[in-house]
């Protein structure tokens, strides 16, 4: 049987568990566990067999699998336990965490502290009400990802793609290359929700048209899909009568944002943000429960796994601070998002805790030739300017620790047009 | 003297870059943010280039992520593919191990996941 008592325990061993499980580590906690549902940790990265990850963090273009593998190396030389194919039932407040796996049944473990590190999971396509029956033929854009580069099948030959986020555009690209014939991409949204060198390599390359402003309005097909109705949305989003193109297909794929996935956070009743769908965090990453931490996807989606590491990487140095200095006063001042601004994060600032803050956010809104400006009491805390930015792109601005310790009430970040 | 426009591909940032071309030759790069960009620039306007990303099945019949380590020109991807799809890999592989040697134009096919 397995110790009954860690330092720290960290759910998921996705890249934000693996960082975090390092960076605790390294900050001088060696009692760690990390939980991991699969089979193998690193996460979603070891289907994203595309490249592109790890310029920020490592200067070079790496693959998933690549990336993933630099961190579980790391965790292997540290000989950090990690117990995968088991899964998370609950935790409750006092920490204690239920889990079940087959060598063990059902276990519980206790921590000290506990670092949420489970991601984030797929919106599903009956959360959008599309009419027709319900015949084989259709799959979220990570379901047929890991069809393709895991498992090694084809889930079709003639494909529709519901959403132009990062996942669907490389998806079209990838069933192209394994010989579909990618059809369309629809965008309800009039831009894409995905990064712009993906809407160039992924489709311009091969010659796939993005519908922008468009959505799926029947998918036909009895027991296999045979076709899907698309049509133009005005500016509510409501299809247009008569715009209506019909494509022959075979495959519908789904690719249609992004869920934080916090069953676990709200069942042991840490308070969320509405806005991320993640817990609501101070700048060092702790919730509003004492000694449990957030990093990753579960916390907020992320466009890339080097803010994701970085992130966790400070989770992980938050919760072996904790551990070592048990829980401290917090002297907070909340931090909202104002105009233009779809989210922020972190949304409290604890006055207490020393550095600058990296405030990321959303906006909410494509916008060119704009300002964001970050104030307090009709003070600028920080600004900066941007030539585009896009809801599709996370963004940050940092405020230094000398105008934190002066501020005193909120914090609003928003996004002022440029004339 | 003609220009044209290009999205960087390089990195998230997505720089619009614009490249002035005379007699086919380029004359000069503007709007990209680092060097990658201009190399990137220089390249696609006379032979775009990509790295290939793919699998390839293993021996004993498992799944294996690939890619060229260097670019290959985007012309010649498909035709890649299926000779890619062809290869039989075998196992153990580490990352980083060539599956195919000088697959085209001295670039190599290498591992980027690892089997026991």
């Amino acid at each position: 049987m397995i110790d009954k008592s860690y330092d720290i325990v960290i759910i998921g061993g996705g890249p934000a568990g693996l960082a975090a499980a390092i960076s605790a580590f390294d900050n001088g906690v060696k009692n760690v566990l990390v939980l991991e549902r699969e089979q193998r940790t690193g996460g979603i990265l070891n289907q994203c067999i595309h490249n592109g990850f790890g310029l920020t963090r490592f200067k070079e273009s790496l693959s998933g699998p690549e990336y993933a593998y630099r961190f579980v190396k790391q965790v292997k030389d540290r000989k950090i336990p990690v117990l995968t194919q088991t899964t998370v039932l609950s935790i409750s407040q006092d920490k204690t965490i239920t889990a079940i796996n087959k060598e063990y049944g059902v276990f519980t473990v206790n921590a000290k502290a506990i670092v949420l590190a489970m991601g984030c999971r797929e919106r599903s396509k009956g959360a959008l009400n599309i009419a027709g029956t319900r015949p084989a033929g259709i799959f979220s854009a990570g379901t047929a990802q890991k069809y393709v580069n895991v498992k090694g099948y084809m889930p079709g030959r003639e494909v529709v793609i519901l959403g132009s986020g990062d996942i669907g555009l490389i998806m079209a690209r990838r069933m192209t290359l394994e010989g579909a014939k990618v059809k369309a991409v629809c965008e309800i949204m009039p831009y894409s929700g995905g990064l712009k060198r993906n809407i160039v390599q992924c489709l311009n390359d091969f010659d796939i048209p993005l519908y922008l402003s468009h959505t799926i309005t029947q998918i036909h097909g009895k027991d296999r899909v045979t076709g899907v109705t698309i049509s133009k949305v005005d500016q509510n989003k409501r299809p247009i009568p008569n715009t209506e193109i019909y494509f022959d297909c075979d495959t519908v794929l789904f690719s249609v944002g992004l869920i934080p996935e916090n069953e676990l956070t709200k069942g042991m009743g840490v308070p969320l943000s509405p806005r991320t769908k993640g817990a609501v965090v101070y700048q060092d990453r702790q919730t509003l429960v004492d000694g449990v931490f957030a990093c990753g996807n579960v916390l907020h989606v992320h466009d890339l796994v080097d803010f994701v590491s970085d992130e966790a990487e400070l989770a992980g140095l938050s919760a072996a601070n904790y551990v070592k200095n048990g829980a401290s006063v917090h002297d907070t001042i909340d931090c909202v998002n104002g105009k233009n601004i779809g989210y922020v994060l972190p949304q409290k600032i604890d006055k207490n805790l020393s550095g600058d803050v990296k405030l990321y956010f959303r906006v909410a809104n494509e916008f060119k030739n704009c300002k964001i400006v970050c104030e307090c009491n009709g003070q600028v805390l920080a600004q900066k300017k941007k030539p585009v930015v896009a809801p599709g792109e996370m963004e940050y601005l940092v405020i230094k620790e000398s105008e934190i310790k002066n501020a005193n009430g909120q914090i609003t970040l928003s996004l002022e047009e440029l004339l | 003297m003609n220009s044209v426009n290009l999205t960087c591909v390089e990195c998230p940032l997505g720089c619009s870059i614009t490249v002035c071309l005379k007699d086919g030759k380029v004359e000069s790069v503007s709007g990209n943010s680092c060097p990658r960009g201009k190399a990137y620039a220089e390249s696609e306007v006379v032979c775009p280039k990509r790295v290939l990303t793919t699998t390839v099945k293993t021996a004993d019949g498992r799944i294996l992520a690939v890619k060229t380590d260097n670019p290959v020109p985007k012309a010649d991807l498909m035709k890649l593919m299926q000779r890619i799809n062809g290869i039989i890999a075998n196992t153990p592989v580490k990352i980083g191990d060539i599956i195919v040697k000088n697959l085209i134009e001295g670039v190599n096919l290498v591992a980027t996941d690892y089997l026991e």
